[in-house]
């Protein structure tokens, strides 16, 4: 029940009421997405974003460059020089 | 980003940082003369090193402790009661996330008050029961909202969307926790003993990393947020044992592209509209945890489905029916899930003796699950 899961916005279906179809491993569904609205971001500029999906919310973006960023210091790290 | 998704499961990348992790922790450990007691504060984490084998790799220096960050697994006997007086009116068409249906109430668990008729229904999300209280309006809909501070926006908002539409036959049965309190409870009772958390991922992408300052500053144990992907996890724990290392006690996040440092703010004002918070509350394994509960605003009654208990007695469930010690044993990282007794003989998923065998986030589950025989 709390586990979140990446999904891309693909689509707003209802601009009034902050839905869209989230995909997921080809699986869509509607979604709300109200409470991405404090993060700078226009509804309409949300779709091709990743988001965390919480029992049927978006409730984070997922941040490719913090990502990336995670990925390159792992990449850093030497367990020899340790 | 599926892309992204393989690079946190890479396996060279869990090897390599097994190793750093074995590299520092063994000499701390040698040193102090016993294992590193980390404690993964949720049952998504404890899942995770199950399901991808990390309890086969990380090394004996390391030793988990469990934690109570599963919702259904410290859900009281008394709210399993609630629900099903409620959903057992004939009025009424009681909604649910999968999750709660199968833990034993005093009587019954709601799947058993399913089976004798109950109109009882499992939805995706609680946005779900708006549609179905505008579907059926000569039926009163409840929704079962349990969960952390991850589930608690979704209720808050679903509850907002229904007052702002009109909705007048949707209802809460409301029984949430709030994570922050649930830790400082169990540190300040000195009941575990354990060197830091490996913080909840989605937890934190709601209340932020900010929020676990009291954590470090006043019970001086280092906290790292971690995601769910071997990787996120493992290098999560590098930071932590490293923090134990060099001695140091701070909030560090590993799950950067997801939690922020002051998390999701609308889900936070979500929240504090629509819940008062601070509530004493009792919960399974745990007893009284102060502070920890919430409910429903004053202004916002005409949500909550506890109006639909007024005339009802409470069965005397609490003092009578128990889950077994061991669970609390457990709940309280002072055993493991396969040194009770009962595991895998009188209590199985199929036939569970207590909410952690229960939940498929519970720790028991997952042993029995991921851990063989």
């Amino acid at each position: 029940m709390c586990l979140g899961i990446p999904a891309k916005i693909v689509a707003i279906t209802d601009l009034a009421n902050s839905l869209a179809l989230a995909e997921t491993a080809g699986v869509q569904r509607q979604v709300s997405v109200a409470m991405l609205t404090l993060q700078g971001k226009t509804i309409e500029s949300l779709v091709g974003e990743w988001v965390l999906l919480h029992v049927g919310f978006a409730m984070a973006l997922i941040d490719q460059e913090e990502a990336d960023r995670a990925l390159g210091l792992l990449a850093q790290m030497d367990p020899d020089s340790q | 980003m599926m892309m992204l998704t393989s690079a946190f499961r890479d396996s060279s990348q869990v090897t390599k940082l097994i190793t750093l992790i074995q590299t520092v922790a063994d000499p701390l450990a040698d040193k102090w003369g016993r294992p590193l007691q980390i404690m993964e504060v949720c049952g998504g984490h404890t899942h995770a090193i199950f399901k991808f084998g990390l309890d086969q790799l990380i090394p004996k220096s390391v030793e988990f402790i469990h934690g109570p960050g599963c919702p259904v697994c410290v859900l009281p006997i008394e709210a399993i009661d609630q629900a099903v007086i409620i959903a057992e009116q004939p009025e009424v068409i009681f909604t649910s996330f999968g999750d709660p249906l199968r833990v034993p109430g005093s009587k019954k668990s709601l799947l058993q008050a399913k089976a004798q008729g109950a109109d009882i229904r499992v939805l995706y999300s609680p946005l779900d029961a708006i549609a179905l209280a505008k579907n059926n309006p000569e039926k009163q809909v409840v929704f079962f909202a349990i969960g952390f501070d991850t589930t608690m926006p979704g209720i808050a908002f679903s509850l907002l969307t229904a007052a702002q539409q009109g909705i007048n036959n949707l209802r809460f049965l409301c029984h949430h926790i709030r994570l922050m309190p649930t830790l400082i409870a169990l540190l300040a009772g000195e009941k575990v003993q354990l060197d830091g958390f490996v913080g909840p991922g989605h937890v934190s992408m709601v209340i932020g990393a900010n929020a676990y300052q009291p954590i470090t500053e006043r019970y001086r144990k280092p906290l790292v947020i971690a995601g769910f992907e071997p990787v996120d996890f493992l290098q999560a724990l590098y930071q932590l044992i490293l923090q134990l290392a060099q001695d140091r006690c701070e909030i560090e996040n590993a799950y950067a592209r997801v939690v922020t440092a002051e998390g999701n703010l609308s889900a936070q004002r979500a929240i504090s509209t629509v819940f008062d918070d601070g509530v004493d509350s009792q919960w399974r394994g745990l007893e009284m945890v102060l502070g920890s509960g919430v409910k429903i605003k004053e202004c916002y009654q005409a949500f909550d489905a506890r109006q639909l208990l007024n005339s009802t007695v409470l069965p005397q469930s609490s003092a009578e029916i128990k889950d077994p010690d061991y669970c609390n044993a457990v709940l309280m990282g002072k055993l493991k899930p396969d040194q009770c007794p009962l595991f895998r003989k009188q209590c199985t998923p199929e036939n569970p003796r207590g909410a952690l065998m229960v939940s498929g986030e519970g720790a028991c589950a997952a042993y029995y699950y991921y851990k063989g025989t």
